[in-house]
């Protein structure tokens, strides 16, 4: 069953509501199912969530929407959760004895009450991302699977996003689900003990799945925002549950809420994307840069600096929007602490032009020059950028550079500019 | 790859900074840190501040220190990943530290956890 043929199904009165119950509610109902039968019995589950919305799909444009639509979800999807149990050589064969085993030994009749009380929808939901985020598995199949489990994505889409196919998607989920099979991966919290090792496995896949849509080459825009807002809205439920708000959750929100806030302000209308210097800063949403804020200052209460402490702070820095040598001053600084704990290029990228606005080119050029990220097309337009009006027969051999080794349209266009821009 | 000890030490710990001054050597430490980070060469490093440190000398005696009778004291390191100690040397002579007359900064290989090299 793929929840995109139920989406874009859709017809009739419902055609609005639908959707956008889908969204939020299948996660919601295939999670305490999945949790109720067990983690090897996933595909049930998702079966099950997709048949209630299938029924909705044929009932409510000819009957009108129920006065409680997820409540009539939530009650189909009990029926249909029971009418398995009863009838199928699972409950039989497999949950039965089990239970038995669980009770000491008694005779149980009936499945045990589906709950879908908020409560247990919410942990069972946070369970099941602790479960998708098992350190077992690799980090690609993990984002593939909290989009397909967790937030409800087609396959289409997450073939879309990750710029694949959909045999290649496919393949993936199968491997991974029978991964988690194999290791009999349980739906629970994890131990007090192991909680912060098995969060930081959580948040890299949060922040990864963030940069997948923040970053992603997929001409879909909507897509790409979506799937922000799903790392968005998963890393808003560690914030909620009092077990897992630590402070590194509040700053992996926060650096969320501060790029988000650009979102209005980075596209044209025929999708270019606007470098941030060309950016107009009144389309920034200062609602998201007020809760990125709020969320930083929770971060900070405790001991703990983690790497996204760190890149909330430069991405606070970055919301404004005025150049300042303080402001430049702290970027740089923020960097050389990153960079101390977590490495990466763009990163070392990052902070080598930092240095240059805080500290002048010349110093970051030597800088610049250690780095050898020579098949890195950024390391050359960075290159580019710091002998600009030093030395421009340079800055052009550099960007020249950057344009072949560019992989994708938009960043040979940001280059293309650039030259152009040097021969003016 | 190995790893390499950039020990500072400073001629006299008892040498009162100004904050001012202070303000500007951390600025350059950590810009110095910063860069060999941003090749993937840092791989950890502390201050040693000398406030309520001690020296436990023979039979077990305790000074305050380390000052008076040692002339130079450790204020601090970092540990590099460097292909060669030349590589390592280049690393320490951005080291601000060596700003001031008398300081050094001390390059030392680090045995690998494989027993005493």
């Amino acid at each position: 069953m793929d929840p995109t043929k139920v989406s874009q199904g859709l017809r009739g009165s419902a055609e609005v509501l639908i959707p956008h119950l889908f969204r939020t509610e299948f996660t919601r109902i295939a999670a305490v199912l999945c949790k109720h039968f067990g983690l090897e019995h996933l595909e049930v589950a998702e079966d099950i969530a997709g048949e209630t919305f299938l029924a909705a799909l044929e009932t409510w444009p000819y009957k009108g929407v129920p006065p409680n639509p997820t409540a009539w979800l939530y009650a189909i999807a009990k029926n249909k959760a029971k009418n398995y149990l009863h009838r199928d050589q699972l409950f039989l064969g497999k949950i039965l004895p089990q239970l038995k085993k669980a009770s000491g030994g008694q005779a149980v009749d009936e499945p045990a009450e589906i709950d879908l009380s908020e409560k247990n929808i919410t942990d069972s939901q946070l369970q099941m991302l602790f479960a998708v985020c098992h350190p077992s598995l690799s980090t690609e199949a993990q984002i593939c699977l909290a989009l397909r489990i967790l937030c409800g994505f087609g396959i289409d889409e997450i073939a879309n996003a990750f710029l694949t196919n959909k045999e290649t998607i496919n393949k993936r989920l199968f491997r991974a689900k029978e991964k988690l099979r194999t290791e009999k991966t349980a739906i629970e919290f994890p131990p007090a003990a192991e909680l912060g090792q098995r969060l930081e496995t959580v948040l890299l896949t949060l922040y990864l799945l963030y940069n997948e849509g923040y970053y992603s080459e997929s001409q879909d825009a909507v897509l790409r925002e979506d799937l922000c807002g799903e790392a968005m809205r998963l890393a808003e439920q560690l914030i909620q549950n009092e077990s897992t708000h630590l402070p590194a959750v509040d700053a992996l929100f926060s650096l969320m809420c501060f790029h988000a806030s650009r979102f209005p302000a980075r596209k044209k209308e025929n999708g270019e994307i606007v470098l941030y210097a060309d950016q107009d800063e009144s389309l920034w949403d200062q609602e998201l840069i007020a809760r990125g804020a709020y969320h930083l200052h929770q971060a900070s209460q405790g001991d703990v600096l983690s790497r996204y402490h760190l890149e909330a702070s430069i991405a606070y820095w970055h919301t404004i929007k005025t150049d300042s040598r303080e402001k430049w001053e702290n970027i740089l600084q923020l960097y050389n602490r990153l960079l101390t704990i977590a490495y990466s290029p763009i990163a070392a990228l990052n902070r080598t032009f930092a240095l240059s606005k805080a500290n002048g080119k010349q110093e970051a050029i030597a800088a610049a020059e250690k780095l050898q990220l020579t098949e890195n097309p950024y390391y050359y337009t960075l290159l580019g950028e710091l002998y600009r009006d030093i030395d421009n027969g340079k800055a052009m051999v550099h960007l020249q550079r950057a344009y072949t080794l560019a992989r994708t349209q938009t960043d040979k266009r940001i280059i293309q500019r650039a030259m152009e821009g040097l021969k003016a | 790859m190995d790893e390499y000890i950039l020990i500072f030490r400073h001629q006299d710990g008892h040498k009162v900074a100004s904050p001012e001054q202070i303000q500007v050597w951390m600025k350059q430490t950590m810009d110095w840190i910063g860069g060999i980070a941003a090749q993937n060469k840092f791989s950890g490093g502390n201050g040693l501040p000398f406030d309520g440190a001690k020296v436990v000398h023979h039979n077990n005696i305790v000074t305050n220190g380390p000052f008076g009778e040692i002339k130079e004291t450790i204020g601090g390191y970092i540990i590099v990943k460097a292909d060669s100690v030349d590589e390592a040397v280049e690393f320490a002579k951005g080291s601000p530290v060596l700003q001031g007359d008398g300081n050094t900064v001390e390059v030392r290989k680090i045995a690998k956890g494989n027993g005493p090299h």
